[in-house]
């Protein structure tokens, strides 16, 4: 067996694997881009090469980079984690022909599962149930129609030159084929200059369930399902093992299609068959269709590490190291339940749009596996994938483990960027998801709900303003102190783009009333932790004049410094003549988008000239003088005016 | 070494002492209440809605978050003007600004316009005088109309009257003790000296005003017709007179100016006294009030008071079998080390040589002096004035009066007579005096005054062969009695600025510490006593 393994990868997968590559007494080579120089798989990196830019078509996707880092660092194996190089079948032939295991399947059986379409017809050829459909080219509407009985309905009726939803129509029931097939060629003729349609089985309240398989070239096993139906937009947000609702007639019956469909490319390591299942009924076995293979570790793998007891990153080095398959089926089984939740800086309100930002702090709860590839201080670069973390919990029973997933959520803490945290808490307390009836289409329906900003409770506003005025920590000595009625300071704080203004009354050393508005909060400590209205505080952490208090998915505070708001409202509208002077030049007309710093006018006084500019962003609503102009000192020669007011 | 408390919390005595105590805090708290409220209700909401802070939210601002404010004078003018000047429209105290102590005079508007009642000025000049005794930055929040029209006599004219403020600003800014004044209302007439005067002046924009005549009058002298702003507003002053520096959108930011202008101000070298790490008495402060009688006949052991002010109740004391009726001793306060000078029953030859003695060291070692006074007075009768207990007296008298560390005074029961000068009272300048609510002052007991008035009447009436009931003589001396329990009460004393204001007696541990820490600003200088009659 190899003694050292590359991992051609970065982030959480990059150190996951190191975990257990180390557990098991091997030495890691860590790659990294110039952008990664300092990031935590590097560091945890027995040798780490680097391997180019920061844009993965100049370091990660280098295959031949990479294969040369490994024989440069005499690496036996190389592992490519998911993403980036691991369905290259390109690069697992160079890796094999520089003499190096790649960890993971043959080139062949990723080609064979790389095209889509012929991967369907292998799989129907070997068993595995596919979607039925009709894609062929006859497009006479009396044999579409006998083809769509054939499939039997609901029906869908696509165009084939279609995308999004032209000459797209769902039909229920046979007698509505025809009138549907006639708008339908229509619409897509009109749209697409091209009337072929294509007819699919339709899928009312589709679920994805995939199985995980592990083959070691000619045998394989399952290691059970996972439910990943909970999606946003087709990417995955929160996985769980088992599928909620599954039954043992159909785990069998989807299992050894999975079987099958590995030994038939004799597939050789971890892999993952992907199916569409039919939910609107209840789990049936007759209700599930292959839709792709995916031929390399998964992202939520960790789920099924947590029911089976199985740690796969081993099993894949110990199978690619030559070792026959670990186990056979019938010594696996399942042991409670296991959800994955997807921890990213995004910004949900903005749309899930993806963020930057160096990650002040990073903190998760002890119980919970968090596999992250960042560390506090950290920096979440435009260059990867925005992920934080992922966020792995197990429990005896499904309600067990969702209840430790919501308070391992709640327990989690970041600082630094905007993250998708609350979004997570609000999908762990969604009720339907809690009874388990999950779809792709759970998320799409209550988007609005799932992703309104939660608001920040009193308590928490409170704790904020405390941490502002800097009476979170340490203890001033005669904090407070007032001879009989205790003075009340204000604090100023920016959150969710409104200020806030809390008024703070210490009433003793480790006793403050913190007034919002019409409400109160009273703020006690005992034994060094503070307690608010009588319970305790969330914990929270301040940098410069940010202040994250970690309750509802993070709550971001930032203390309003008088001095600087001030700033901005300084200077008047009005561009005056420093001294007199006679005006040399005008650089600005009215109605002229400027700049601070920009330069509006020329004025020459006492044998030098003096440049006028804009203190502000703004227009230039008139300009007052004319070049040539004797000006006296303070002479308005221009006027500015808020773009606001302009656009008005 | 440690003092051993023999006071016994469940006891009847105990209890009632805390709740005569109680009953006198209550009086004086409702009283700092009042106070603390400034002018009224309307007059606040229109303050307010000038987008105004309050003036106490205007010194919370000002101060760090957290920070210990010693007021002074809170309820000064209490009852006077017919309660028309409460706090006497000025707010003063010490508090940090960027961790740096400093001297805050607010005026309040909501009284009166914050025109200076001649209580207001006495407050004012006292504020001055404890910044300059003990060099702390002066941060002058100014809104005031100037002086009160009607109290004109009694604010203007004289040495400790209005001219005194600026006199005291261009003293104390001669010495390098800073003066920084923010103008958030109005600074008219002599009032507009208090910017012009200070050096470095805040202004906030379309709020604060500075002219030496406003346009009503300038309007009546010249028949200019001019609005306040263009004739003194903060564009003005800051663009074209130059009569203030710094031009502030609004309170908040005009006091985020003036703690950034402290903050570049730099340390000071101070006392250098070295201090130990604070430690909290053995026993609890709260307890004062169940050791302390109720009355204050009662006499009890001053040690019982000084266990649970001083740093583990730990007290070296000084010639303690000799002069017994005089406590005197080391100490640390907060980590400060002191030394305390406490009666404990009326004052004999020995106990005043004791006191002078003490003193004498004290200012040998530069250490600070606490007097605890609760004194009824120096021994009287022929033995005593024969032995010279005048001259002794009189030796005490001059340590106190002529020791240069700082001495603080703290009237814990009775300040009556000579007792009060031997015991650093108001005239000795000590750099803070504070009250407890249960205490009194007075030339002599109302009892004992009016008996010297009765007697001298008696005297009368019966050489012109006259005769006077017992009823009759009680109600000659009536009235007598009752003016002195009138004025001799500390809310009476407090509100004329005879204190610097009354203390609930649980919190007299924080304001000694404050008040040290305020003292050691100050460098120490050398002593030199004056003639000693031996």
């Amino acid at each position: 067996m190899f003694d050292t393994v590359l991992i051609a990868n970065r982030g959480e997968i990059a150190c996951r694997v190191m975990e257990t590559a180390r557990a098991m007494g091997l030495r890691c080579v860590a790659v990294y881009s110039e952008a990664d120089a300092g990031a935590k798989h590097v560091a945890m990196a027995d040798e780490a090469v680097c391997i180019g830019g920061a844009a993965p078509a100049e370091s990660y996707l280098r295959g031949e980079r990479i294969i040369e880092a490994a024989l440069a660092t005499g690496a036996g194996a190389i592992h490519p984690g998911y993403g980036f190089l691991s369905e290259n079948p390109d690069f697992v032939e160079a890796v094999e022909a520089a003499g190096l295991v790649f960890v993971g399947p043959g080139a062949a059986a990723i080609r064979a599962m790389g095209l889509k379409d012929a991967a369907k017809r292998l799989m129907h050829e070997a068993g595995v149930p596919v979607v039925p459909g009709y894609h062929g080219e006859a497009q006479d509407a009396r044999f579409l129609a006998g083809e769509a009985e054939a499939i039997g309905y609901p029906v869908l009726i696509k165009a084939v030159a279609g995308g999004g939803g032209k000459g797209m129509r769902l039909v229920e029931r046979a007698e509505a084929f025809a009138d549907a097939l006639k708008s339908a060629q229509a619409e897509a003729r009109g749209a697409f200059g091209n009337e072929a349609v294509l007819i699919e089985k339709f899928v009312s309240k589709p679920r994805h369930i995939e199985v995980q398989v592990f083959g070691d070239g000619t045998r394989a096993v399952h290691l059970f399902e996972r439910d990943c139906s909970l999606q946003r937009r087709h990417q995955k947000v929160i996985e769980e093992a088992p599928a909620p609702g599954m039954t043992q007639e159909m785990r069998q019956a989807m299992g050894a299609a999975a079987v099958r469909a590995a030994e038939a490319i004799g597939y050789k390591g971890a892999g993952t068959i992907e199916f569409i299942v039919d939910g609107s009924r209840g789990l049936r076995p007759d209700g599930f269709w292959f839709m792709e293979m995916n031929t390399r570790l998964q992202v939520e793998h960790p789920v099924t590490e947590a029911i089976t007891g199985i740690d796969l990153v081993e099993w894949q080095l110990r199978v690619a190291a030559g070792e026959p398959l670990p186990m056979a089926q019938e010594e696996l089984g399942i042991t409670g339940h296991a959800f994955e939740a997807r921890l990213y800086a995004e910004d949900v309100p903005a749309g899930f749009l993806p963020a930057t930002g160096r990650l002040a702090r990073l903190a998760f709860p002890s119980d919970v596996r968090a596999d992250s590839g960042v560390r506090s201080g950290d920096v979440i670069s435009p260059h990867y994938d925005p992920m934080i973390a992922k966020l792995i919990v197990h429990g005896p029973t499904r309600e067990i483990a969702l209840r430790k997933l919501a308070r391992g959520l709640a327990q989690t803490q970041v600082a630094g960027t905007v993250t998708n945290l609350a979004f997570l808490g609000a999908l762990a307390r969604h009720p339907g998801f809690a009874r388990g009836e999950v779809d792709t289409g759970l998320i799409g329906r209550d988007i609005t709900a799932l992703t309104e900003a939660p608001a920040a409770p009193a308590a928490v506003l409170a704790q904020a303003a405390l941490s502002a005025a800097g009476l979170w920590q340490g203890d001033a000595p005669h904090r407070g102190f007032a001879l009989w009625e205790p003075l009340a300071r204000s604090v100023t704080l920016r959150h969710a783009g409104e200020e806030i203004v809390a008024t703070l009354r210490v009433m003793a050393p480790d006793r403050i009333e913190v007034a919002l508005g019409e409400s109160r909060v009273l703020a006690e400590r005992m034994g060094g932790a503070w307690r608010l209205d009588g319970r305790p505080a969330a914990a929270l952490f301040r940098e410069g004049g940010e202040i994250t208090v970690f309750a509802e998915g993070g709550q971001v505070f930032e203390l309003v410094d008088p001095l600087e708001r001030a700033a901005e409202a300084s200077g008047g509208n009005l561009i005056e003549a420093p001294m007199p002077g006679r005006v040399v030049s005008v650089h600005a007309e009215a109605g002229q988008p400027v700049s601070a710093g920009d330069r509006l006018a020329v004025l020459e006084a006492m044998k030098m000239e003096h440049t006028l500019t804009a203190w502000r962003d703004g227009v230039v609503a008139e300009v007052l003088v004319t070049a040539g102009a004797q000006v006296e000192a303070g002479a308005a020669l221009m006027r500015l005016e808020d773009e606001a007011e302009d656009a008005a | 070494m440690k003092l051993a408390s023999t006071a016994i919390p469940s006891s009847e005595g105990f209890t009632a002492n805390r709740a005569a105590h109680l009953e006198a805090l209550e009086t004086v708290r409702a009283a700092a209440e009042l106070a603390a409220e400034g002018g009224g209700a309307r007059s606040r909401e229109r303050h307010l809605s000038r987008g105004k802070m309050l003036p106490r939210e205007r010194v919370a601002n000002l101060l760090d978050p957290g920070s210990p404010f010693l007021e002074i004078g809170a309820t000064a003018a209490h009852g006077m003007y017919d309660g028309a000047a409460p706090a006497a429209g000025v707010i003063a105290g010490i508090g940090r600004v960027n961790g740096r102590e400093v001297m805050v005079v607010c005026n309040d508007a909501t009284v009166k316009g914050g025109t200076y009642y001649p209580m207001s000025v006495k407050k004012h000049l006292r504020a001055q005088e404890i910044a300059e005794e003990n060099r702390l930055p002066c941060v002058y929040l100014v809104d005031s109309g100037g002086a009160n029209l009607p109290n004109q006599d009694e604010v203007f004219p004289d040495r400790d009257h209005f001219g005194r403020i600026f006199y005291n600003q261009a003293r104390m800014s001669a010495k390098n003790i800073p003066q920084i004044a923010v103008v958030m209302g109005s600074c008219t007439a002599g009032g507009a000296y208090v910017p012009a005067m200070s050096d470095v002046t805040i202004i906030v924009k379309e709020q604060g005003t500075i002219f030496l005549a406003g346009p009503p009058l300038v309007k009546a002298a010249t028949g200019e017709v001019v609005s306040a702003e263009d004739l003194g507003g903060g564009d003005v002053h800051t663009r074209l007179s130059g009569v203030a520096d710094y031009l502030a959108e609004d309170d908040a930011h005009a006091l985020a100016l003036a703690r950034r202008a402290v903050g570049s101000l730099g340390g000071m070298a101070g006392a250098g006294l070295v201090r130990e790490t604070p430690e909290a008495p053995a026993y609890d402060p709260e307890e004062i009030l169940g050791v302390v009688p109720g009355d204050l006949r009662t006499p009890y052991d001053i040690r019982e008071v000084i266990a649970r002010l001083v740093d583990g109740s730990r007290f070296d004391e000084f010639k303690p079998r000799y002069g017994e009726t005089l406590v005197t001793g080391f100490a640390h306060v907060d980590g400060w080390p002191v030394g305390i000078i406490a009666n404990n029953g009326v004052l004999f030859s020995e106990a005043a040589q004791k006191g002078a003695h003490f003193i004498e060291l004290c200012s040998q070692r530069r250490t600070p002096l606490i007097f605890l006074q609760n004194i009824t007075g120096f021994m009287v009768g022929r033995k005593y004035e024969n032995e010279g207990i005048a001259r002794h007296g009189a030796k005490m008298v001059t340590a106190v009066a002529t020791t240069s560390v700082p001495k603080i005074t703290m009237l814990v029961g009775g300040s009556f007579g000579a007792g009060n000068y031997g015991m650093a009272g108001r005239a000795y300048q000590p750099r803070f005096l504070w009250s407890w609510p249960n205490s009194r002052i007075s030339v002599m007991g109302g009892e004992q005054a009016a008996g010297v008035l009765a007697t001298v009447k008696r005297d009368a009436i019966e050489r012109g062969g006259g005769d006077w009931s017992a009823e009759d003589e009680a109600e000659f001396k009536r009235p007598t009695i009752e003016m002195f329990e009138r004025q001799s009460h500390p809310l009476y004393a407090s509100a004329r600025l005879w204190d610097d204001g009354i203390v609930d007696p649980r919190k007299s541990r924080e304001v000694l510490a404050l008040s040290l820490s305020a003292s050691l600003n100050a460098p120490i200088e050398e002593t030199r006593f004056g003639v000693f009659r031996m």
